[in-house]
């Protein structure tokens, strides 16, 4: 049967992908039958690193995991931190953090919604959504100071207050990335065309998703009913009104809807938080970390993001332990991708939300690994196959 | 289920065989067993009281090695961390858990690679994180490797 295979590498580089990382796409004409990935051109050893830094510094550390994710992770870091003693955290501190979670989510959905409509060829709602992003990126300059690694967090609190004389910008930017989410929604959600290339693609089954503990919108989308935000309640997320997303087919259009209707329950989240939200310390200021381990989970825009610390009573970590919520979403690839078409290879792959993916070159091995065709024999078979068509609608 | 339910199902099923039960607080608990039990233990927690394998963390403790597997019951919020300790730090073993979960496939590549902890059965052990060129028997998440200074003057 091997004869009849032929390998696509992807990656690591390509002008198209944000991140490095290595697809081997095993296919039988168009349909694939294997896949390996090859990750880890992008470690750094931030494991490593945190080892030797402070509790204060660490947080920088883990902020630069990821540029979008720059709120999940110290939000997970300094729960963790203060799991391990049970450090107080002041009302209003929780609900900036719970305010930035929700920034982070709108605008790392709208980011994903821009790629997936740009591998499917649908450029205008990658200009749309990028477009509508930035009022986002705005607000979160506003709250935070910065675009992106935010600076934001630390053990105990928040480092930085949300200005009263700010609230009024904020709610009217996000009564206007309302109105344009609305009509993007309806733009992506009831388009014939989407449906037709979305639905029934990449099914991961619900005890697929279980079985590979497939977490945040890749698990809602089977069906798989789980929300760090509400099953394991930080912040003030237990205090506010909002709905879990969930849908039942587990193919990319359910996980295009997820994200989508979870941008307008981030949304809610915010503006409840902005009205509810207490005035008082943002940072208890805690002293010292006690020997001991805890764990810190949260809700990032692609699942759940998971720190394991310990300490000995020093200034720093003996151990960081950082899960980030793709390292599970990612080996679901195995279920969505084997079986179906080169085709959807691409947006499968995007579906969890990091992968890119773009024919570099190809090239038919046999068993043997050895080249049967070269380029100028893959050209002419195009040629003559043009030719034979031609013939059969008698158009030459 | 809360949290002394779990630990009560767990305490009724292994009895002495778990070495240690810490109830840390109402939503994390940490529990010690043999190596050699991992495979029943996960199983049971995964199967049968229906969590999910959040990840797992190996920590040099320098005369041992340690390796917590992390599960989770979302709906009550709760966290159970499984520690196994390997006290063989020239030869440390255990059994894969990749036929409880495939969950566990890349988490145990990746203890292989930084900790040069071996999975018995697990059939690719392959570097995840590492480069290919990566020199054999050097992990880097053990003490006592150090991180290389880098020296200014060379470009």
């Amino acid at each position: 049967m091997s004869s009849n295979r032929s390998t696509i590498p992807i990656g690591p580089y390509h002008p198209l992908q944000e991140e490095p990382e290595f697809w081997k796409l095993i296919v039988e004409g168009e349909k694939v039958v294997d896949v390996d990935v090859r990750i880890g051109y992008n470690h750094r050893g931030i494991e490593k690193l945190s080892e030797a830094k402070s509790f204060d510094q660490s947080i920088f550390i883990v902020e630069r995991i990821c540029g979008i994710c720059s709120s999940s992770h110290p939000i997970a870091c300094v729960q963790a931190v203060e799991d391990i003693c049970n450090i107080e955290v002041p009302e209003r501190a929780l609900y900036i953090r719970t305010i930035t979670q929700e920034l982070e989510r709108i605008h790392s959905h709208m980011l994903w919604l821009g790629l997936a409509g740009h591998f499917i060829g649908y450029n205008t709602v990658f200009m749309w959504s990028w477009k509508y992003r930035e009022p986002i990126c705005e607000i979160m300059e506003t709250v935070t100071g910065n675009r992106q690694n935010y600076a934001m967090h630390k053990v105990g609190g928040v480092r930085r207050d949300i200005e009263k004389e700010h609230i009024p910008y904020i709610l009217t930017k996000l009564d206007e990335f309302l109105k344009q989410l609305d009509m993007l929604k309806g733009a992506v959600l009831d388009d014939p065309v989407i449906h037709a290339r979305l639905k029934g693609v990449g099914v991961l089954s619900r005890e697929a998703a279980i079985n590979y503990s497939a977490v945040g919108p890749v698990a809602r989308a089977s069906d798989f009913d789980i929300d760090v935000r509400r099953d394991h309640p930080y912040g003030v997320y237990s205090r506010l009104k909002w709905n879990v997303i969930t849908q039942k087919e587990g193919d990319v259009f359910a996980k295009a809807v997820v994200r989508i209707l979870e941008m307008f329950e981030s949304a809610s989240i915010i503006r409840q938080c902005l009205d509810k939200m207490p005035d008082g310390p943002i940072d208890s200021r805690p002293k010292d970390i006690e020997p001991g381990e805890g764990i810190g989970v949260i809700e990032a825009p692609r699942g759940e993001c998971f720190h394991y610390i310990k300490c000995d009573g020093t200034n720093s970590p003996v151990r960081h332990k950082v899960r980030a919520p793709t390292y599970m979403n990612f080996p679901t690839f195995r279920e969505t991708v084997i079986g179906g078409s080169v085709s959807d290879a691409t947006i499968i792959m995007a579906a969890i939300d990091p992968c890119y993916c773009c024919t570099e070159r190809m090239m038919i091995v046999d068993g043997d690994n050895k080249e049967l065709l070269k380029a100028g024999d893959l050209i002419r078979l195009s040629q003559e196959k043009t030719r034979r068509i031609k013939e059969r609608f008698g158009v030459i | 289920m809360k949290i002394d339910d779990i630990l009560k199902r767990l305490t009724d099923r292994y009895g002495d065989r778990l070495l240690k039960v810490e109830r840390k607080s109402h939503k994390r608990a940490y529990i010690d067993i043999y190596p050699k039990e991992i495979v029943d233990v996960a199983g049971y927690i995964f199967r049968e009281l229906g969590m999910r394998f959040n990840i797992a963390s190996a920590v040099d403790e320098l005369e041992r090695l340690e390796i917590l597997y992390h599960f989770s019951y979302d709906p009550s919020g709760i966290i159970i961390s499984v520690r196994t300790l390997l006290n063989d730090k020239d030869n440390p073993r255990i059994d894969t858990i990749t036929g409880v979960t495939p969950a566990a496939w890349w988490i145990e590549r990746e203890i292989h690679e930084l900790f040069g902890i071996h999975f018995d059965g697990n059939e690719d052990l392959r570097q995840l994180l590492l480069p290919d060129d990566w020199p054999k028997g050097v992990y880097p998440l053990r003490k006592s490797f150090v991180v290389p200074k880098r020296d200014s003057r060379k470009s």
